[in-house]
């Protein structure tokens, strides 16, 4: 089947990491890869995002092809507890991520470190950040450190399990499918809600 | 054309990522509404690739008729 321009994201996701190596500041690029799945499930009303466009799950993809062990994962990954779950502890995060600029903001010091899996903190002292103001830099540092946990992760998974493993648990999978059920809901009156997630899948037989 | 003794039957828990859609040689498979994948029974063969890739693992191969 012919690719698609779309059928290459992967390499954004990629130029993302070596950009980021080169200049923190780019790591504010990664708001893309929060705004427009949001932004395609409110208006659009679809996960087009996860399906065509996520460079991450491409990336996965192509990586798993030889990376991954392929193996079912374990059914807690895909209930809603542990997604829904996932997905609060990930916003807890990025909400302290966010207290973390708003207090450089207000005078705190720049910490020149990216948090990698909300413990580790990776010294990150060549990045030059002056010409920008400290709480800019600062989000910088905390997305960057935010983009790299999801992605290990995402690599962790991928290896243990099926390659595109992290689409289960993404945070931003797990919102704009919320988003989509709700939309639904609100359209037609229920189809894709929790009782009724099987609208489909109740047409799957064909018969 | 024949029909295939067996077809994807997708689970409950379907997260919706859509990597069934690329690997089905039929089309056959589509994410309905960002909510959740359907087959269509009509054009699934029962290659069961998409079964084989779900990352989530809720597709599964079942007989025609089997009451699913």
């Amino acid at each position: 089947m012919k690719k698609k321009w779309y059928d290459y994201l992967w390499i954004g996701e990629l130029l993302y990491w070596v950009l980021g190596l080169c200049n923190i500041l780019f790591a504010w690029l990664g708001m893309l890869f929060f705004s427009i799945p949001l932004l395609v499930a409110l208006i659009g009303g679809s996960k087009a995002y996860c399906h065509r466009y996520c460079g991450r799950g491409q990336l996965l993809g192509l990586l798993g092809r030889k990376l991954s062990r392929n193996a079912p994962p374990p059914r807690f990954l895909r209930s809603r507890w542990f997604r829904y779950g996932f997905l609060a502890f990930f916003m807890v995060m990025f909400g302290l991520m966010l207290r973390g600029t708003w207090m450089v903001f207000t005078g705190a010091p720049l910490r020149q470190t990216v948090t990698l899996l909300w413990v580790f903190k990776l010294p990150w002292q060549w990045a030059e950040v002056d010409m920008v103001a400290p709480w800019i830099a600062q989000f910088a540092f905390g997305f960057y450190g935010v983009m790299m946990t999801s992605t290990v992760l995402g690599l962790a998974t991928m290896a243990l399990f099926r390659p595109r493993s992290w689409c289960v648990y993404c945070p931003m999978g797990t919102m704009t499918q919320g988003i989509c059920m709700l939309k639904q809901k609100k359209e037609d009156g229920g189809c894709g809600g929790e009782g009724q997630a099987h609208c489909g899948a109740a047409e799957n037989s064909g018969q | 054309m024949a029909r295939s003794k067996r077809l994807a039957r997708v689970g409950r828990e379907c997260v919706a990522c859509g990597t069934c859609m690329k690997v089905c040689p039929r089309a056959a498979i589509r994410v309905v509404s960002g909510v959740v994948a359907r087959v269509n029974g009509e054009l699934c063969i029962g290659c069961g690739k998409c079964a084989g890739v779900c990352p989530a693992d809720v597709i599964a191969m079942v007989e025609r008729g089997s009451g699913e």
